[in-house]
């Protein structure tokens, strides 16, 4: 109870705000015409012609699309490493790189290092470099290695997240210091790790540590000075989810009063997960941002009866007042870590005859989803790997229906549980090409054992409760997979076997070729519309960042890529850890125990071009 | 006649030999609070090498201590980064590198105070006693307390040699990681 007082302490103490610096002067460096998002007047249009990259995710609709041409399922063979730079950093990287106005932005892991390299000049020597030293602690509370996903660009402002939980806005041109907010508390187990969005006049951002009994949000910040316009938390009563008149969720199971407090044991939620650290979509059209909420906490469910809103779901709120406008919980009362926080593709496809307006969603649970993104309503739910978890999705109730001979006990293993707790794909995106209709996803094809065991929740340690072993999905040799899916169809058109977890992220071209890396550092092209693999290059590390691609100041194009193997599913080589204990690296020392023989660590920039 | 002569026999050395199991006194609870001396951090000292301590944690020799040190090591979430010794947001501990010393003062210390890349201190939050159990048990993963008094199976998911087959005894301990 003690544990609880703490956090009630620190909940509202810790969203003090640190604004210093703002810019007196204008930034010097003005967005190009493409970078809608500096006016918030138009959408950042999927294949932005511009040739920059100036969100992870390309655009609001998180297609990872590229309008470019000039590399081609035919020009690809040429491709070639045109620049590299060492990052200076060990850790996973998962970023994306950016760039803006001939300038390259990368962002590294802990301690969250950004680096501007000018791409007018050869070699792309750096322009600055910012170094926001978080501490070193913040370090025992990154549950998955000390990632972080990448920056975001809008209207001369580079805007990024460092693990001690500062967002922090910097002059794109000079590297200088626009404002510094300070967001949450590594003591109470928060860090921040997402890349985040800026769209209008917002910045919205969430914290993670759904493993450390976090409390998890989305926050919006005044673009201009950092100052929080909004927060809208996953669990607790309705005032502090921002749930009000305009709350409307699709299902029976998602309404109700105050779900984020009664679906808990009392005063669970206030530890109760619900982090929000992966990706954030956003529709102009609706004015609505779609983001998921991380896992409940702790992993053991036996400890929190109940749906344990609004965890394992996805929002969709007002932009401009946070209001949540529906709510769809892909895993109520998750039982295996089915953290939710994954892309959502928005796109308009054509079903059964009408054109819908919908947003995809590959969830860690196995089903790719198809929701109509203007109501909820899930109009289809089909696997994509293998799943004994679960037994489908209702469409009627919305709700999965979950195998109860795989419902795990306290000091009893259950074995064989498909996915893992990685899930059918973890937070590493998938790209949408409108050119193929083809969702392109990198993902996992894990199994796990699991084991319960009792959580107690001591403030700034992990809140888990859980033993856990992942290998690959039984009668299966490869442990990831690099697939098409068709969303219309709702099936698989092809599919590469990899040996390891994709772990990185992919992007999709107008010249029908799609660029992923694998664990052992290989960055590879395939074929758009039939999987085969043209080019590939093998890098200095494991690839688990987000490629991109952009049109270089001489007009021609580009790939870039940060290698640097870690995360999760590295943290047997980043850590160095003793993988004769099959727990290690929370559960991934079983599932590559190889990992440490094919790869070693060491963040690396790779930018690629043709002759 | 000869036969139950011998059994006596073979049973009074078994009985003197598990006496031998291990050694234990009612009185650690008292010892711990009198340990009061620094250990070094690096083999590197000004002037030339200086012996180890040598201290030991009072646990080190008591199977019924380390035991409790095992279940101490979940209680108090030294599992949630450490795993079950092979580590994940921490370092292994069942291995034979440590970055901050391997001896039992030097984990007393680290437990008690933390270090500056994550571990988080835990002074004023656990009983001095309950300190050196968990000292004594993570000595025992790395196979540095008597094979006898390790802990031995467990009732949970098989994920690691037991404690006293951690196949590193003898290995000298390094300061690398």
């Amino acid at each position: 109870m003690t544990a609880c007082r703490t956090i009630a302490a620190f909940a509202f103490a810790a969203l003090s705000l640190c604004c210093r610096g703002t810019a007196a002067k204008s930034p010097t460096a003005t967005a190009p015409p493409a970078n809608s998002a500096a006016t918030g007047s138009a959408v950042i249009a999927a294949g932005d012609p511009s040739g920059d990259w100036v969100l992870p995710a390309k655009d609001f609709s998180s297609t990872r699309y590229s309008a470019l041409t000039e590399i081609t399922t035919s020009t690809v063979k040429q491709l070639g490493a045109k620049v590299t730079f060492s990052t200076g950093v060990n850790a996973g990287h998962e970023a994306a790189p950016l760039v803006v106005n001939n300038t390259m932005y990368v962002v590294t892991p802990w301690p969250n290092i950004v680096y501007a390299l000018d791409l007018t000049k050869p070699g792309a020597p750096l322009k600055w470099k910012y170094a926001p030293k978080p501490p070193s602690a913040a370090r025992g509370v990154a549950c998955c290695d000390v990632v972080n996903r990448g920056a975001a660009y809008a209207d001369g402002t580079i805007y990024f997240n460092a693990l001690d939980n500062r967002t922090i806005a910097l002059d794109a041109a000079t590297g200088e210091e626009k404002w510094i907010a300070t967001l949450g508390e590594i003591n109470r187990g928060e860090t921040m790790t997402m890349a985040p969005l800026v769209v209008k006049d917002k910045v919205l951002v969430g914290n993670s540590g759904g493993e450390f009994g976090v409390r998890g949000w989305l926050t919006a910040l005044d673009r201009r000075t950092g100052k929080i316009a909004w927060r809208a938390y996953s669990t607790g009563p309705d005032k502090d989810v921002l749930i009000g008149s305009r709350f409307k969720p699709f299902y029976e199971m998602d309404r109700g009063r105050d779900l984020g407090v009664s679906t808990w044991p009392p005063d669970a939620w206030k530890i109760g997960g619900g982090t929000v650290w992966g990706w954030i979509s956003y529709d102009p059209s609706l004015n609505l941002v779609y983001y998921g909420t991380s896992n409940p906490g702790p992993w053991n469910p036996e400890q929190r009866p109940g749906d344990n809103k609004w965890t394992a779901g996805i929002f969709a709120r007002d932009l401009d007042s946070g209001e949540a406008v529906w709510f769809y919980q892909w895993s109520p009362h998750d039982l295996y870590d089915y953290d939710g926080i994954n892309e959502q593709i928005l796109v308009d496809l054509q079903i059964n005859g009408a054109t819908r307006k919908v947003l995809i969603r590959p969830e860690r649970n196995g089903y790719m989803y198809v929701l109509d993104r203007a109501t909820g309503e899930v109009l289809s739910a089909d696997p994509y790997v293998p799943i004994t978890s679960s037994k489908g999705v209702d469409l009627k109730t919305g709700r999965i229906a979950m195998a109860p001979e795989k419902d795990p006990k306290a000091g009893i293993v259950v074995r064989e549980i498909c996915p893992g707790s990685p899930g059918g794909k973890d937070w590493n995106p998938s790209a949408f090409s409108p050119q193929t209709g083809l969702v392109y996803v990198p993902h996992n094809m894990l199994c796990m054992d699991f084991e319960g065991l009792e959580a107690n929740y001591i403030a700034g340690t992990p809140y888990v409760g859980a033993d856990v072993k992942f290998y690959a999905a039984p009668g299966s040799k490869n442990r990831g997979e690099f697939m098409a899916w068709d969303p219309v169809n709702r099936r698989k058109v092809w599919s590469i076997a990899e040996s390891f977890p994709v772990w990185s992220g992919t992007v999709a071209t107008a010249g029908d070729v799609v660029f992923y890396g694998t664990m052992e550092g290989w960055f590879k092209a395939a074929n758009a519309r039939t999987g085969e693999v043209l080019w590939q290059f093998k890098t200095g590390s494991g690839i688990i960042g987000q490629p991109i691609t952009y049109r270089g100041p001489d007009g021609k194009q580009y790939v870039a890529v940060l290698s640097g193997v870690g995360g999760w599913s590295g943290g047997i080589v980043v850590g160095d850890l003793d993988t004769r204990d099959k727990t290690a690296a929370g559960g991934f020392a079983n599932a590559v125990p190889d990992l440490k023989d094919v790869t070693t660590k060491g963040g690396m920039l790779y930018i690629f071009g043709l002759p | 006649m000869m036969r139950v002569a011998l059994t006596c026999c073979a049973l009074a050395t078994i009985g003197l030999v598990a006496c031998e199991r291990e050694s234990r006194s009612f009185h650690e609870r008292q010892v711990v609070a009198a340990r009061a001396e620094v250990a070094t951090q690096t083999p590197l000292t000004i002037g030339g090498p200086v012996p180890p301590t040598g201290t030991q944690s009072p646990f080190q020799g008591n199977a019924v201590g380390v035991s409790d040190g095992k279940r101490l090591f979940a209680t108090y979430n030294c599992s949630g980064c450490h795993a079950n010794g092979g580590g994940g947001i921490g370092p292994a501990l069942m291995d034979d590198q440590w970055i901050y010393g391997y001896e039992a003062r030097n984990i007393y210390e680290t437990i008690l105070e933390g270090r500056p890349n994550g571990m988080p201190s835990f002074r004023n939050k656990i009983p001095d006693y309950q300190v050196w159990q968990l000292v004594a048990y993570v000595q025992a993963m790395s196979a540095q307390v008597p094979i006898d008094v390790a802990p031995g199976r467990d009732e949970h998911m098989q994920v690691r040699p037991a404690e006293p087959i951690t196949p590193f005894k003898g290995r000298k301990q390094t300061g690398h990681r």
